[in-house]
């Protein structure tokens, strides 16, 4: 059997190059000669380096004729380039770090460097991963390769283009409020946001720390569990890294769900949710329950709050976490200043974008004097509420679903001048960042243009391996996630 | 608890951002409608609720009083704007 190198999965991609019917120069060559023809037609990478893939692909095809092996040895992959890389730019999307070098590795590419992966590219993301279209990047919006005219989703919309386009196997990506998941949901894919604690968040540039969570970005969950078995870990680098054992993800995905309890959260299906998606949602749901899963209605009832919720609780660690950036360590430095605090204030208006300083400027306000109980300690309780309404919903079945996003794909340009409506996307994933739960989003069918739909699957805390085996015995029966854009073949 | 263009000001300059006054309009604007969506948490009783700072309910670890970072300050000078004798230069604060 000839292998396809663009439609193989991880595991053929491993055992192809483990026979030596490949080499890891020649795979990622491979790839990044489509990533350098076809990038221009989708913007999903900021950096390509052709020099620095192929020494390290050499190096992997060293270690690979030494006799080593490993599942994601030689293979070529795409990281956000929210995650610092040694001697790679590395811009989060931002003005401010157009010029960032990063002289270390992240703990995520620290891994995956010892897995014997290679860098393709560092990809297109939503300035400091705020938005959800990919459009607030000081490099351009990436374009949906299901649609060239809509979105990928955000904020790891260039990842999410990437590995629909075929352009990379897989990617990482990072997800405070949904920003893995509903990229995945708009192009095709299976994005897994873990429990926060579950991924070293050192290196990774920091939004808001309480939320942020890297995650695998692949074409099934067989593939997401490879990556989350490297990903995953605990950190003494990170304060909040959780100290348990890493499960082999691969082992369990063929598990039986006969008897499964799906949980649906009846707000989720309410107000708001495009008819197509309810109708993909419900058909997958269908499927689930031929396989003998049970359904029970379960009730999320302050799910509505999550977005002001999170809207306060985001900005106000963003705007902590982004006063780093001030011109003196790193990045940019504005070019005219007539005193230090000039120079902070025009370095930063220069550098950030407008979503970024108004959400440094949402944040700064709501912990202002006189208004951080008004806003600040009471979205800390709402999150409470919000956590608690998911640990007595959890009572009641194994897995909850629901949609990823409540409409597929939207068209360029159309949220970028509405705020609000932006936000507003990502209603069905916060609350998940919130309670600091596991959540993926699995490919669930079309729209009548064409348009992917994503169900959402969300977990108990640590419970990754119940939602890969879940989203994994779909995929057995379903060939959803197998279908390539049109022109990406 | 609409906001207007004195306290988009106030908060600029608490952000270290400078704003033009005719960004200041529309910024104001933007800020309002966020401010908007967040205006309905305060529908919630959320009286005798513990606030929920972090997604784990666990005590911060502590780590071994130990060195364990090397001297990296010429890798990480390298990225800065500007540096002199192992310094970062910045305009002068005192004269």
């Amino acid at each position: 059997m000839s292998l396809q190198p663009t439609q193989a999965s991880l595991g053929e991609l491993a055992q192809a190059l483990a026979n030596k019917t490949i080499s890891s120069v020649e795979l990622t060559s491979l790839f990044l000669e489509r990533c350098e023809r076809l990038n221009p037609q989708l913007n999903a990478f900021i950096t390509l380096d052709r020099e620095k893939t192929l020494a390290q692909a050499r190096s992997a095809d060293a270690r690979l004729a030494a006799g080593e092996s490993g599942p994601l040895l030689g293979i070529p992959l795409a990281y956000k380039d929210i995650f610092c890389m040694r001697g790679w730019l590395t811009t989060c999307g931002s003005k401010m770090l157009a010029n960032f070098v990063a002289p270390y590795d992240a703990t995520v590419i620290e891994k995956f460097n010892t897995a014997g992966s290679v860098c393709l590219g560092k990809t297109n993301m939503d300035e400091f991963a705020m938005g959800s279209s990919n459009e607030t990047s000081y490099y351009g919006a990436v374009k949906n390769p299901w649609d060239t005219t809509a979105v990928p989703g955000g904020s790891s919309g260039g990842s999410a283009a990437a590995v629909a386009a075929r352009l990379a196997p897989a990617a990482t990506g990072t997800d405070t409020g949904g920003s893995i998941r509903q990229p995945a949901a708009l192009t095709n894919l299976t994005g897994l946001k873990p429990s926060y604690g579950r991924v070293s968040r050192y290196g990774m540039i920091a939004f808001a720390s309480s939320l942020d969570q890297g995650g695998p970005m692949a074409r099934t969950a067989e593939d997401a569990a490879l990556l989350l078995n490297v990903m995953a870990g605990f950190d003494a680098r990170d304060s909040t890294s959780v100290e348990a054992p890493v499960p082999d993800y691969t082992q369990t995905l063929n598990g039986d769900i006969k008897g499964l309890r799906i949980g649906l959260p009846k707000e989720y299906f309410s107000e708001g949710l495009t008819k197509d998606v309810a109708q993909a949602v419900e058909a997958a749901i269908g499927e689930y329950k031929k396989l003998g899963a049970q359904v029970v209605e379960v009730s999320l009832p302050n799910s509505q709050l999550a977005i002001p919720c999170y809207y306060v609780l985001a900005p106000a660690e963003a705007s902590s976490n982004l006063s780093r950036f001030d011109g003196v360590r790193y990045g940019y430095r504005a070019p005219e200043y007539t005193d230090l605090l000039d120079m902070y204030c025009k370095t930063r208006a220069q550098g950030f974008g407008p979503e970024v300083k108004r959400r440094i400027m949402i944040g700064t306000y709501a912990l202002s004097a006189g208004y951080y109980d008004a806003y600040y300690l009471k979205a800390l309780k709402l999150r409470r509420l919000i956590a608690q309404d998911f640990q007595a919903a959890f009572e009641k079945c194994d897995v909850i679903m629901g949609p990823t996003s409540p409409s597929t794909a939207f068209k360029i340009g159309a949220k970028s001048d509405d705020p609000v409506a932006m936000y507003l996307s990502d209603i069905y994933t916060i609350s998940v960042n919130l309670a600091g739960l596991p959540g993926m989003s699995i490919p669930a069918g079309f729209d009548p243009a064409g348009l992917p739909v994503g169900l959402q699957l969300i977990g108990k805390y640590f419970d990754e391996p119940r939602l890969l085996n879940v989203a994994h015995r779909y995929q057995q029966v379903t060939d959803w996630h197998h279908r390539t854009p049109k022109g990406f073949e | 608890m609409a906001i207007n263009l004195e306290q988009v000001g106030r908060i600029a300059r608490l952000a270290n951002i400078e704003i033009s006054p005719g960004e200041a309009a529309q910024t104001s604007a933007a800020l309002n409608g966020i401010l908007g969506l967040i205006e309905q948490l305060q529908s919630v009783d959320t009286a005798g609720i513990t606030p929920m700072a972090h997604a784990q309910e666990v005590a911060q670890r502590l780590r071994e009083d130990c060195v364990t970072e090397q001297d990296q300050r010429e890798s990480f000078q390298a990225v800065a704007p500007e540096t002199e004798a192992g310094l970062y230069l910045v305009p002068r604060v005192i004269e």
